[in-house]
């Protein structure tokens, strides 16, 4: 994009100011490089939800956006029940509750480093991923409701998880309003032997090495060390959060209308958050967050499984598990007055400030975790929520790199083979089935995922605790 | 590596999104440009070829084309998804916003069939369902993997 088309307000912080239909104004997080090198759909994705009924504040875009569904991929949005606000399935995306969780194995690289290749070949056989491939577990109905209404916790008792876990994942592991009733048959059977898989795309399970500190008391609060081994697991809903995403996308882009709605894109689809479309929608998305909760849980299980099988000694505690792509329910102060708001984050994380009353005990003085994923051969980062988030994107942050091109266009410059053994040379090593995989998802296909968390931390939406190397890498 | 499908005007192609992939069909009628573009899909996961040993018949009801090619991709994924199998033949028959396919191909095979990425929904994003002033149809749209 253009930045010439933007009121800058500071050297990283972009304003639309609203025309036509918006609402309120569009604001883009990002330093100059990276707004120009964003797709100018970022741009009008993010007008286009200005236009919403009930939006608060501001449309926002984080400095990771590319273009999604109605809404940039990287967007944030509120929106108001009492003034007429909506929910939006594309505002929540496909694969909701798709998110990152970081596990702490209390190794050091030269411990990995001897087990290596047999770790990289025990994890890639024992996670389930890809096209093709089906859980270890199959839901009965009966299980199935359970699942959807319990999320982690239902996995905990089950046996697939750790009760201490509970406290380390965004609203205990279980979010409240959940509604099997309203998620269809078809939904259901797509995720019936779909528990404990990894997916494929972008998902991966990372086994990281810590790099570099930035905060020292924070890491410290996170129990990150120089040389320390995580395991980072990327993935959502599956079939699940897909079928309801799609079925009530269409369902709401056929009422809108009759809802006098008036949809500057089709994608934007929406119903009021107080009508029976939004009551279902909502009930049925938190069922999906569940899925989602479950999912990482059980794929947490799994990664402590193949672990103990080389290092009986490792614990594998549960650092943190944030989803970015869900609607909560929030109390956020918007000029000066408290107020009950649904907001949207559509490939964006939750990120409150040290002393914010949700974050768990352990992190309060510094702030919440806020897992940041990066390409298969570059960085990731852990950051620190930032109080100043509140004020300026309702507490929100990025989530990942951001495409930088094209699954097509990144096919024309690399070859699975090629990125396989340039990765294997820098002591990464990749498992996946698909060489062609493998090139859609190259590290040159990313944005600078480091220029992305430098933007945030001078946006005050989050800051660096520490950045990650990966060192195995499981794609489906 | 071949992302297109094209025999004199007719067939499959993939066009640029900037995360996901989009898939275009063309034919000489509606139902040739769905058959091309369910190939597209198809062409997402694998460009190995695909044995017709099963045969899957789906059916779509809706409110306009648009959306019914929405729902054709949607319930050939969800019969990926759930058979674990994948498609490379289409049969569709449409009257009025009804449609029923038939869609024939076999279980992935990991090893042969290599797949890339997993189509998991058809979008309304690039959404189109029109015939050209030569009379050829196009049906399109970004599909989320």
């Amino acid at each position: 994009m253009d930045p010439a088309g933007f009121t800058q307000i500071d050297p990283v912080t972009w304003r639309i100011e609203p025309t036509g239909a918006m609402r309120v104004p569009a604001i883009i997080f990002a330093d100059e490089q990276l707004i120009s090198e964003m797709d100018d759909k970022v741009g009008q994705q993010a007008c286009n939800v200005a236009t919403l009924p009930g939006i608060v504040s501001a449309s926002i875009a984080m400095p990771d956006a590319h273009w999604g569904y109605g809404f940039p991929i990287g967007g944030v949005a509120a929106f108001d029940p009492e003034e007429g606000g909506v929910v939006s399935a594309g505002g929540v995306g496909f694969d909701i509750s798709c998110g990152v969780r970081t596990m702490l194995t209390g190794l050091s690289v030269e411990d990995i480093l001897p087990v290596q290749e047999a770790l990289a070949e025990t994890l890639f056989r024992q996670i389930p991923a890809g096209v093709g491939s089906r859980g270890e577990m199959t839901l009965d109905d009966a299980e199935m409701d359970a699942m959807l209404t319990g999320g982690a916790r239902w996995a905990v008792e089950r046996g697939w998880g750790e009760e201490h876990d509970l406290d380390r994942i965004e609203d205990g592991g279980r979010m409240e309003g959940a509604r099997p009733d309203f998620v269809s048959d078809r939904a259901k059977e797509r995720q019936r032997r779909e528990m404990g898989t990894l997916g494929s795309g972008n998902h991966y399970l990372e086994v990281q090495a810590v790099a570099e500190i930035f905060d020292e008391q924070a890491a410290d609060a996170f129990g990150l060390r120089v040389e320390g081994v995580v395991v980072t697991i990327h993935c959502g809903s599956r079939g699940l959060g897909h079928q309801i995403g799609s079925e009530f996308l269409k369902e709401m882009a056929s009422t809108a209308p009759a809802a006098g709605i008036i949809l500057p894109d089709r994608e934007l689809a929406c119903a009021p958050i107080k009508s029976k479309l939004g009551e279902r929608y909502l009930g049925a998305m938190r069922a999906g967050i569940n899925c989602a909760l479950a999912n990482r849980e059980i794929l947490g299980h799994y990664s402590r499984q193949v672990f103990g099988r080389y290092f009986p000694q490792a614990s594998l505690e549960l650092l943190f598990d944030v989803s970015h792509n869900t609607c909560k329910l929030e109390s956020h102060v918007v000029g000066g007055k408290r107020r009950e708001l649904f907001v949207h984050r559509k490939g964006a994380t939750r990120s409150l400030g040290a002393g914010h009353p949700v974050v768990p005990q352990a992190f309060r003085a510094v702030g919440q975790p806020v897992l940041i994923g990066g390409s298969m051969g570059t960085a990731s980062y852990v950051l620190a929520g930032e109080p100043t988030s509140e004020e300026k994107a309702f507490s929100s942050a990025c989530h990942g790199a951001g495409r930088a091109m094209s699954r097509h266009a990144a096919l024309k410059l690399w070859s699975g083979r090629q990125i396989v053994d340039e990765l294997a040379v820098r002591g990464i090593l990749i498992c996946s089935p698909s060489s062609r995989g493998v090139a859609e998802e190259a590290p040159g296909a990313y944005k600078d995922v480091e220029a992305v968390v430098l933007a945030a931390e001078r946006a005050g939406l989050a800051r660096r605790v520490a950045r990650m190397r990966p060192v195995i890498c499981i794609k489906g | 590596m071949n992302a297109t499908g094209q025999i004199s005007g007719f067939g499959w192609e993939h066009f640029h999104h900037d995360a996901d992939i989009g898939v275009r069909g063309s034919g000489r009628s509606v139902v040739e440009a769905f058959e091309q573009a369910a190939l597209g899909l198809t062409r997402i996961v694998t460009y190995s070829p695909i044995a017709a040993d099963i045969r899957v018949e789906v059916e779509c009801r809706q409110c306009d084309l648009e959306l019914l090619f929405v729902d054709w991709l949607d319930a050939i994924i969800y019969e990926i998804a759930t058979r674990k199998v994948l498609f490379g033949c289409f049969a569709v028959r449409i009257e009025g916003l009804f449609l029923q396919g038939s869609l024939w191909g076999e279980p992935v095979d990991v090893v042969r069939h290599a797949p890339a990425c997993e189509p998991k929904g058809a979008t309304l994003t690039a959404l189109k369902v029109a015939r050209d002033d030569s009379g050829i149809w196009t049906a399109q749209c970004v599909i989320d993997v």
